[in-house]
């Protein structure tokens, strides 16, 4: 099972860092990533596989966004179904 | 991988645009609860609703944490109790409605829906003993939900029922009035009722459906406004189609949500229904799509056509993004729950004879709107009569729920808080509908019901 991990905000030193530690310390496998800065406004988006994960989902999904209101950024994990089914057809 | 872009666009409509699953509604059949032994009907109703929809509320839990997309209302719609209790009294009616009152708060749900009757013909005794019984049941529960058919294209317009629930939401409005009328937000009358409409108040399991089944209604009035607005000025060719695009986006969500909802509860996916419902949060009103499109207040010329317009897109945007379509599928105009119609309600721009010329081009009717505590019942039904008949002379649904407040007038305001908004108390004409309503009858079917 694959999962999206979205991080928009402010720009800062470390924020690939930061998310990827926190998915290694779950055993969540990076597949896919790709950024881009307009401005300061900074989004990233992770493709990750979440089959050996260590933790439940809503757990992982609380700790990011636990990590992204002290550094000041929104981060969501949702299944990737959410986009294939809007965006595809 | 999805496109970025994309990815961000679906983000952004969550975080900036409101979109969210309105509600996830079970439809749950009680055909297999009647007895002719009211405490056994009652044992019974209640554990056929606890049993069946034991998981509806963690399963959307689940599903809103795994998609990240709000899902605001778990909901249950039964078969109408009239059907069910039919050897009922009044009192034992409310004692039905009690039960659907445990029976909801038991699973957690939001609201229980079906506490009605259909009457578009004539009327049994048992619905009859229903109907009286609406103003005590929705003044001694809060989830629960009534709507009662009183006409159908193909039966005409039950005029005796018209008239009765004139006086049952005058009734309901006294019973509630310390909560300022609220019961009559729980009511509402219909034509050409749907078996399969998800939304409250008027959700009921129909008759030709099975046991029980997953209907999923789907929101979104601020990602369209939105879209529209970021289109900029363009002819309406063009907006036609930001509104099909954006309504296929939204509607996609809904059918995942539905497939996910009826795989994991193990209970047959029903429909989607597309329909733009609005919240009074910011950013989340239909009124806004049509003053995005050109339109300086909801409600002056143009906007009749504005909403024809947007209606007919999401349809046609919706249908293709969704295996079955179904309920009301359509844009709501509910004034109290509307930013925009509450805004231009307030500042007169919008007026109920507007207001029920918009309901002959979108779904539902004349919703949420309050009008003074000392209206007679006879102009209530006067209301109901015309609304019901634009219905069935055009085929479609149609549905009133007013809320004549008890206790004000024009001029002053009423607050229902959360969902149900608040709204300025609306004027009605002065002149009586008296001795038209007291005539009785029925209105005969339309020629064009004579399809066969």
């Amino acid at each position: 099972m694959k999962a999206v991990v979205t991080v928009i905000g402010k720009d800062s030193v470390g924020i690939i860092a930061d998310v990827s530690m926190e998915c290694a310390k779950h055993k969540v496998n990076i597949v896919d990533i790709t950024q881009s800065v307009l401005q300061d406004y900074f989004a990233m988006i992770m493709l990750v596989e979440i089959d050996k994960m260590e933790t439940n989902f809503s757990n992982f999904q609380g700790e990011l966004s636990k990590l992204g209101e002290e550094k000041g950024l929104d981060i969501r994990v949702m299944h990737e179904d959410i986009f294939n089914s809007m965006h595809r057809i | 991988m999805v496109n970025i872009n994309d990815i961000l666009e679906t983000v952004n409509m969550i975080k900036q645009e409101n979109l969210d699953i309105r509600t996830i509604t079970m439809g749950i059949s009680l055909f297999d609860c009647i007895s002719d032994d009211q405490k056994r009907l009652e044992t019974k109703i209640y554990d056929k609703i606890t049993k069946s929809a034991e998981n509806l509320v963690s399963t959307a839990d689940h599903l809103e944490t795994k998609y990240g997309i709000p899902i605001i209302n778990k909901r249950v719609s039964v078969t109408p109790i009239s059907l069910i209790g039919a050897n009922a009294d009044k009192d034992g009616y409310v004692r039905l409605a009690q039960v659907l009152e445990r029976a909801a708060d038991q699973v957690g749900i939001n609201f229980i829906g079906g506490y009605g009757a259909l009457v578009q013909k004539g009327m049994t005794k048992g619905a009859a003993n229903l109907i009286d019984s609406i103003p005590e049941a929705l003044a001694t529960t809060n989830k629960v939900c009534s709507s009662i058919n009183v006409a159908s294209t193909k039966a005409g317009i039950n005029m005796d029922a018209v008239a009765r629930m004139g006086e049952i939401m005058k009734q309901t409005a006294y019973l509630t009035r310390d909560k300022d009328s609220i019961g009559c937000a729980k009511l509402v009358v219909f034509a050409n009722i749907p078996e399969d409409n998800p939304f409250m108040a008027g959700a009921i399991h129909g008759m030709g459906e099975s046991d029980t089944v997953i209907n999923v209604g789907v929101s979104g009035p601020g990602v369209v406004a939105s879209a529209i607005k970021r289109e900029g000025f363009c002819d309406f060719s063009q907006l036609a189609d930001v509104i099909k695009k954006t309504a296929f986006k939204i509607t996609r969500v809904g059918q995942l949500i539905a497939y996910e909802a009826s795989k994991k509860l193990n209970t047959p996916y029903g429909i989607i229904d597309l329909s733009l419902a609005p919240t009074p949060a910011v950013g989340d009103s239909v009124a806004r799509i049509l003053e995005n499109m050109g339109l300086e207040r909801c409600g002056t010329h143009g906007t009749t056509a504005a909403l024809a317009m947007l209606n007919d897109a999401v349809k046609k945007g919706g249908v293709m993004a969704s295996s079955h379509v179904g309920g009301l599928s359509g844009a709501f105009i509910p004034v109290s729950e509307d930013a925009g119609m509450i805004e231009a309600a307030e500042m007169g721009a919008l007026s109920i004879e507007k207001l029920e010329a918009m309901t002959a081009v979108c779904s539902v009717g004349l919703d949420m709107i309050a009008v003074p505590g000392d209206t007679s019942a006879s102009t209530l039904s006067g209301i109901i009569a015309d609304e019901i008949a634009i219905g069935v002379i055009n085929n479609k649904t149609t549905a009133v729920r007013l809320i004549p407040v008890h206790g004000k007038g024009v001029g002053e305001s009423v607050e229902f808080g959360g969902l149900l908004g608040h709204a300025p108390i609306m004027k009605l004409s002065e002149y009586s509908s008296e001795e038209f309503i007291k005539r009785g009858g029925r209105i005969p079917a339309p020629i064009h019901s004579l399809r066969n």
